[in-house]
């Protein structure tokens, strides 16, 4: 196991950042474990959400941006709502993520590109298409064979569409992302 | 008036950041200044010393120290000027500490300051009266509130000591939670064959006079003279006829009654006894549970006794007990621990608190020592502890610890071993806090040779998985996420201050935190003194205590109040109102903004005047701001006095 030296390898401006943009006190944190304790994710991550706000207090931002968990916590916000301390630990995960993708520490590459298509699916259609979702992902990825096998238990179920169903409202949708790439390129 | 002024340097806590030197030279051109200069430390004996000596050759007849809070050393200043054959109250001190060189940085602004507080305080020196204290006889008995072990302790020191001691407590019998107990830390020794031999001393001492089943009605007067109102509850059993012998309890038909004392793990009948050893022995009804005293039939428990002692009939009855000191030892109660939802909120029958627990680990208790799971009568096999349940959880609003539930729970473990060998005990903890003699070898015992399984960690549910209980945590250690099925869930409830301990406080008059716990006189120096003189405190009252800080408390609080009835007579302090009965126009605003209700109306030649009673008052001085006249005085800080002080600050 690597040696880390808590002086050296401590980044302040990290720490400032995610407590200015979360709005929370790491130092509140005592690593009870309870958000561990209760998070229904933790048999999927790399590393746990206690650790990671253990390391966050520590500044080792290589450590946590690069973590995968930042990509398969789920917002249920049981870490939230637990916390004795009555830190918003799901906000700080999401500070965690928004930071990773700004800083182009996107988890496995492949996550990003699911995000990114998914949206621009919702982007497109007003809400997900799956089917678009699913050719964007695979011609960016060449996963052809990624849950090939639920296919057989959903089609007849009804719940694949092959052309986007229309919905009320697609256009205001739009327009939040419109916005939102104004907003962003200031 | 000529006026000395010593300004002390404190080391370097003052003179680092306040030019003392100035501030002397600055004071020697106040009016009525005739001697100043700069000490290293005033409060030292040299330092006194030169305050004396300049007295003497200066003739000064008014001091200034500018120094430290007066809370700090203004009583040793008022020694020393006494000493030199000064009044008292002919001493002025000027904060520079707290108030100035601790609190900023730049040397020329906190000299200024330090100058003008110095102005402030000779200005009003030349303002000051002699003062002298009148004395008062006190009456030298006690009165014990709360019958728990510091409260024994206490009340059998005071009473060994020679004092007569009223002891008034809540319940029907003494003994409070240590009762309760099975074992107790670190030494496993069993909590009633200690406390026992204790309890019936205070029964049996000569000087003790026991008021249970009573609560504290009213309190008046002050310290070597206070008036309680005390009220016996209705027992519904005539106490003096009472033998103990618990035919009415055995023949009672009602068997669905709340035993309080059982932790609620059984029912106990309407008409009960709490517990074999307790004292008084005596029965007691519970009227909610009685068919006879609800419906007016059955009347069985009055067929029975043997000594006809049973009285539907019974009052509550008031008596007024005259007492000099008050010591309180109210204790604590438990969290309620049924706002964590993750841990079922209740609603799982094997989910218990550590105090029902210990009842059901006690030979004396429901189940006769046997552990059995609530829900179906076995015998558990896996046992998890849940430590810090409603402690150290801002989200509960109880941040604090409660200090003793690590060592009651690593005892426990040890317990469940000795009565279950098969069994495993799992805690989970925060951290471990054994900070006590012989504390940390014992928690260590119980992994070392008892192998409990300590997971460091919170649990963030628990839910019933077959007859079982799956606990799910966290190891922080191994970083993972675990579970344990467990057959019994135990719960580390953390202690709050008792059930109407805000109440009492307002009656006595004393200071109690954001938390209900009653403050100290001062968090290190004055432990069992409250605020309001000859009340003490003792036990979990102040704060979460374990038995040996309970005991010593009671021990401490004793040795106050023997100290305090060591004189005969008191003085009484004379910074107090005073009425100007030219000016009173007998309005009585004074009377109603008096908390202490030291005022009284007074006849004066056919008019109504208002009129203090010194030995009551306790000069807080809302009397002399609501006085549309001015005509009341607090004296030692009368308007005069404050006026000067304005006047010297604003006169630029």
């Amino acid at each position: 196991m690597k040696v880390i030296n808590i002086n050296s390898s401590y980044d302040s401006d990290f720490v400032r950042e995610v407590e200015e943009e979360s709005g929370q006190k790491l130092n509140l944190c005592y690593q009870c474990g309870k958000c561990t304790a209760g998070c229904p994710y933790t048999d999927e991550y790399d590393i746990s959400v206690s650790q990671i706000m253990r390391l966050t207090q520590a500044g080792q931002k290589e450590k946590v941006l690069q973590s995968n968990s930042l990509w398969l916590c789920a917002t249920c916000e049981s870490c939230t709502s637990r916390c004795p301390n009555e830190i918003d630990v799901a906000l700080i995960m999401d500070v965690l993520r928004h930071m990773a993708r700004r800083e182009g520490y996107t988890g496995t590459g492949r996550v990003k590109t699911f995000w990114d298509s998914f949206l621009s699916s919702v982007e497109k259609n007003g809400r997900v298409f799956e089917v678009g979702l699913l050719v964007n992902y695979i011609s960016h990825t060449g996963r052809f064979w990624t849950d090939v096998d639920l296919g057989p238990k959903v089609l007849p179920k009804g719940k694949i569409h092959f052309k986007p169903t229309e919905m009320q409202g697609k256009k205001e949708v739009a327009k939040i992302f419109m916005r939102f790439n104004e907003e962003s390129a200031k | 008036m000529k006026i000395g002024v010593f300004v002390c340097h404190c080391g370097s806590n003052i003179e680092a950041t306040v030019d003392t030197a100035t501030v002397a030279a600055a004071a020697r051109e106040f009016p009525g200044v005739v001697f100043a200069t700069d000490t290293m430390y005033t409060c030292s004996e040299p330092g006194q010393d030169e305050i004396v000596d300049a007295i003497k050759e200066h003739n000064l007849d008014g001091i200034v120290v500018a120094s430290c809070s007066p809370r700090m050393h203004e009583q040793t200043f008022r020694r020393t000027v006494e000493r030199a054959g000064l009044n008292k109250y002919l001493f002025e001190m000027a904060n520079i500490r707290e108030h100035v060189s601790w609190i900023g940085k730049d040397r020329e602004a906190n000299t200024n300051k330090a100058v003008d507080l110095v102005r402030m305080a000779s200005e009003k020196l030349m303002n000051n009266q002699p003062l002298y204290p009148k004395k008062f006889t006190i009456n030298k008995r006690v009165l014990i509130i709360g019958g728990g072990v510091a409260g024994i302790q206490a009340a059998l020191d005071c009473a060994d000591g020679g004092l007569e001691v009223v002891m008034v407590e809540k319940t029907s019998t003494i003994g409070g939670k240590m009762a309760k107990l099975d074992k107790t830390f670190p030494t496993v020794d069993c909590s009633s064959c200690i406390l026992g031999p204790r309890m019936v001393d205070v029964a049996q001492h000569p000087n003790i006079t026991l008021y249970a089943f009573s609560e504290i009605e009213e309190i008046n007067g002050y310290v070597g003279n206070f008036e309680i109102k005390v009220k016996k509850k209705a027992t519904y059993v005539d106490w003096d006829a009472c033998t103990g012998c618990g035919i009415c309890m055995e023949k009672c038909p009602s068997k669905k009654a709340t035993d309080t004392f059982n932790e609620e793990i059984d029912f106990t009948k309407a008409i009960n006894i709490p517990f074999a050893q307790a004292i008084p022995k005596k029965a007691k009804i519970d009227p909610e549970f009685c068919t006879m005293l609800k419906k007016g039939k059955c009347g069985v428990c009055a067929k029975v006794c043997p000594s006809g002692c049973i009285d539907y009939e019974m009052k509550d009855e008031f008596i007024t007990e005259k007492v000099g000191a008050i010591v309180t030892a109210t204790g604590f109660d438990l969290f309620d621990w049924t706002v964590y939802e993750e841990y079922g909120g209740g609603r799982y029958p094997d989910v218990i608190t550590s105090l029902q627990y210990e009842r059901m680990l006690s030979a004396s208790g429901p189940t006769g020592g046997h552990i059995k799971r609530p829900s179906d009568g076995k015998e558990p096999k896996d046992v998890v502890f849940i430590q810090c349940v409603g402690s150290r959880d801002k989200s509960v609003g109880r941040p604090y610890c409660t200090g003793f539930c690590c060592m009651y729970t690593a005892k426990q473990a040890i317990l469940t071993k000795d009565h279950l060998p098969g069994s495993q005990s799992y805690v989970f903890y925060m951290d471990i806090r054994a900070a006590g003699k012989l504390y940390d070898e014992f928690t260590r015992r119980a992994m070392e040779e008892y192998d409990t399984n300590y997971i460091r960690g919170r649990v963030s549910m628990i839910y019933p998985k077959g007859d079982k209980l799956l606990v799910r945590g966290a190891d922080t250690l191994m970083g993972t996420q675990v579970e344990v099925d467990a057959d019994l869930v135990v719960l580390a409830v953390g202690a709050e201050a008792s059930k109407g301990a805000s109440k009492l406080a307002e009656k006595l008059r004393i200071s109690y935190d954001s938390y209900g716990f009653y403050m100290e006189g001062h968090p290190k120096l004055k432990p069992v003194e409250t605020n309001t003189a000859g009340v003490y405190l003792a036990g979990a009252c102040q704060g979460p205590k374990d038995i040996p800080s309970s005991v010593a408390q009671g021990s401490a609080a004793a040795a106050k109040v023997l100290g305090l009835f060591s004189k005969d007579q008191l003085e009484s302090d004379p910074q107090v109102s005073t009425v100007d009965i030219k000016r009173c126009i007998g309005c009585g605003k004074c009377i109603q903004t008096c908390p202490f209700g030291a005022i009284k109306e007074i006849d004066f030649r056919g008019m109504i005047k208002a009129n203090v009673i010194e030995t009551i008052c306790q000069g807080c001085g809302i009397c002399t701001s609501t006085c549309p006249q001015g005509a009341v005085q607090l004296q030692h800080s009368t308007d005069n006095q404050i006026l000067s002080e304005v006047n010297a600050l604003c006169q630029f």
